[in-house]
């Protein structure tokens, strides 16, 4: 070893470094297909989209289906429960972003932003509270929405979080009215 | 300690043999016969030897229960039932490694307050420590698990909580999440990994073990007075004297052990578990299992929003924190005094701790409102102020008790002063000055 090894790199130099970096690329490369098994599979994802016939649900009924392992509530709101969506002031709101998939990510979360255009009467939404993943019970609490037995969050009649420790207003998923009585979700 | 050469003597030619060829049986000998333990260890040191058993008993009843299982979200609740009804002792298996859980974080919950109380964690033990800590962690993981398989509600909410705290994680938390549950939802993925995993954790637990054991026999053990080994009289054989209090140890918790499996041996556990998983219904209360409660009290102490950080990040952070707090208490204590008996001040703290951990415990099994949550909020600035606070603080104002001069001297002036010890009464003179 000599003072000169620093300052001039020779050839066992390069092949030093080009035999760690290839040892670290193949690493690398065996250790992917561990991590990938893990995600979700081809099956799983098959199911990442779910048609719904809503054509018996008059107004004040809801459904549930289950999409993704998650339960999403069709509900066909009543005249009253859309007055009282629309009836609530932005600024009452605890979280003021729509969280509707269908829509920009910083839309406010008016009533007509938590559904679609044109079925305004329809929510449609993932029945999970935004808290710690219990499934909230539909029409009860203090505001005739959503409220949750776990740890008392509650929702109005739009899904929106309005008091209890849940941060975020419940999920609205990408769905489309594909006829009048068609949904498809995801 | 580690200095002592090995006094190992094959008797036999077959000894010999082996020990020219591979001297297992001189480690053995050399680590559970010869070995030196400091003869004041009083029972709390036998809680060691008590998780090496209880890791024993788990593996062995884990092993017999997975012939009977089956990990499929449609079979899972059925093969339990089936368990506890149609195989012969079932029922008993199936007891004894449910409660062989909550039985073995008893035990290190002991053995932890323990190291907390002596100072086991100092200088030179602190990586002893550390590999306890691990251990601890990997024991925590397998418990959540293995609580998952049964498929019954609880496992299913317990799991789709625990590992909603991810999805608290900003960017990639939802990946994450994902990637742990094998879908978007705990579902059939899930519960076959978390079947491998909770059959592979154990056999990690054993090989931290060892390196704990191994830690452990290099600085040898610490002992109630806090000061190192000086000589040969501070010292008795492994055996016969450890070994046979390991023993009695074993012997009185088994008892305790034995009188839940047979006559509460569902005192532990939760009546909605016996209720096959509905991924559509939430039980009105879900509770993780009594060995997280603490915990999971933290979790949901946290209901506000500190700057950036939202509630459930917050909440998720400070969970994972207190266990952090753990693995930092060798750098934390700047007291140069391990054990808490020469130290007035840490004494109290101590046990200040120990009623915040059990407040923590009980906080976690009530719902999180009212009074409840304000409580919770109090308990963990405590828990917090004990490590980042206490521990460091008090290291430098208080002033400790006279230490002994030796493991020696502290055994025989305790015998001298306390008249119910006869053995004392013929030590004494010997030896007194």
């Amino acid at each position: 070893m000599s003072a000169t090894d620093i300052h001039d790199p020779n050839r066992r130099d390069f092949l030093y470094v080009a035999t760690g970096m290839a040892a670290v690329v193949g690493a690398g490369a065996v250790a992917w297909p561990f991590i990938d098994q893990m995600r979700p599979d081809a099956s799983t994802l098959a199911l990442a989209s779910v048609e719904v016939d809503v054509t018996s649900l008059t107004p004040g009924m809801s459904l549930i289906v289950k999409w993704r392992g998650k339960p999403v509530v069709v509900r066909n709101r009543t005249e009253k429960e859309m007055k009282d969506g629309e009836a609530v002031n932005l600024s009452d709101l605890k979280d003021p972003i729509a969280r509707n998939a269908n829509l920009p990510a910083d839309a406010p979360a008016t009533d007509a932003n938590r559904t679609t255009p044109g079925k305004e009467a329809w929510m449609v939404m993932v029945q999970v509270c935004t808290h710690l993943g219990c499934i909230p019970l539909g029409q009860e609490g203090d505001f005739g929405g959503w409220f949750c037995p776990c740890h008392g969050s509650q929702y109005d009649t739009a899904g929106r979080i309005r008091k209890g420790p849940a941060p975020e207003n419940m999920a609205v998923p990408v769905f489309k009215f594909i006829s009048d009585t068609k949904i498809l979700i995801g | 300690m580690s200095e002592g050469h090995s006094t190992y003597t094959p008797k036999t030619g077959l000894g010999r043999w082996f020990d020219a060829r591979m001297p297992l049986p001189r480690l053995v000998y050399d680590s559970f016969v010869a070995y030196p333990v400091p003869r004041n260890l009083n029972y709390a040191w036998t809680f060691g030897g008590i998780l090496s058993i209880m890791l024993a008993a788990q593996i062995l009843t884990g092993i017999v229960l997975a012939m009977h299982y089956t990990a499929d979200t449609n079979l899972a609740f059925g093969s339990v039932e089936k368990i506890m009804r149609d195989v012969n002792s079932g029922w008993l298996l199936r007891y004894l490694h449910a409660n062989g859980a909550s039985f073995f974080f008893v035990a290190v919950y002991i053995h932890i307050f323990r190291g907390l109380y002596y100072g086991s964690y100092k200088a030179p033990r602190e990586l002893l420590w550390i590999l306890g800590c691990i251990i601890y962690l990997l024991m925590m993981a397998t418990g959540f698990m293995g609580y998952v398989l049964p498929w019954g509600q609880m496992s299913f909410w317990g799991a789709t909580v625990i590992t909603g705290f991810f999805s608290a994680i900003p960017l990639v938390g939802d990946w994450i999440q994902q990637l742990l549950l094998g879908g978007f939802a705990v579902d059939n993925p899930t519960l076959n990994r978390f079947f491998a995993l909770h059959y592979l954790l154990p056999f990690m637990i054993a090989g931290v073990v060892v390196l704990h054991v191994w830690a452990l026999h290099v600085v040898g053990q610490s002992n109630p007075t806090g000061i190192e080994v000086k000589s040969k009289t501070d010292t008795v054989a492994f055996t016969p004297y450890a070994t046979i209090k390991d023993a009695f140890g074993m012997i009185v918790f088994l008892f305790v052990f034995a009188y839940f499996v047979f006559y509460l041996p569902n005192y532990l556990g939760h009546p909605d578990n016996y209720t096959v998983a509905n991924p559509l219904k939430t039980p009105a209360h879900i509770v993780p299992e009594w060995y997280f409660l603490p915990f999971y009290a933290i979790l949901r102490a946290i209901t506000f929003n500190i700057g950036p950080i939202n509630s459930k990040l917050g909440g998720v952070l400070c969970m994972f924190g207190a266990i952090v707090m753990l693995f930092l208490v060798p750098w934390l204590d700047t007291s140069k005094v391990r054990s808490a008996v020469y130290r007035p001040w840490y004494k109290l703290f101590f046990w200040l701790f120990v009623a915040d951990a059990i407040l923590l415990g009980w906080l976690g099994s009530q719902p999180a409102e009212g009074s409840y949550v304000f409580m919770a909020q109090m308990a963990t600035l405590f828990y917090f102020a004990f490590f980042l606070v206490a521990l460091p603080v008090l290291g430098l104002i208080e002033t400790p008790r006279r230490l002994p001069n030796s493991i020696t001297e502290a055994v025989l002036e305790k015998n001298k002063g306390g008249s119910g010890h006869p053995a004392g009464a013929t030590a004494a003179p010997e030896t007194k000055g």
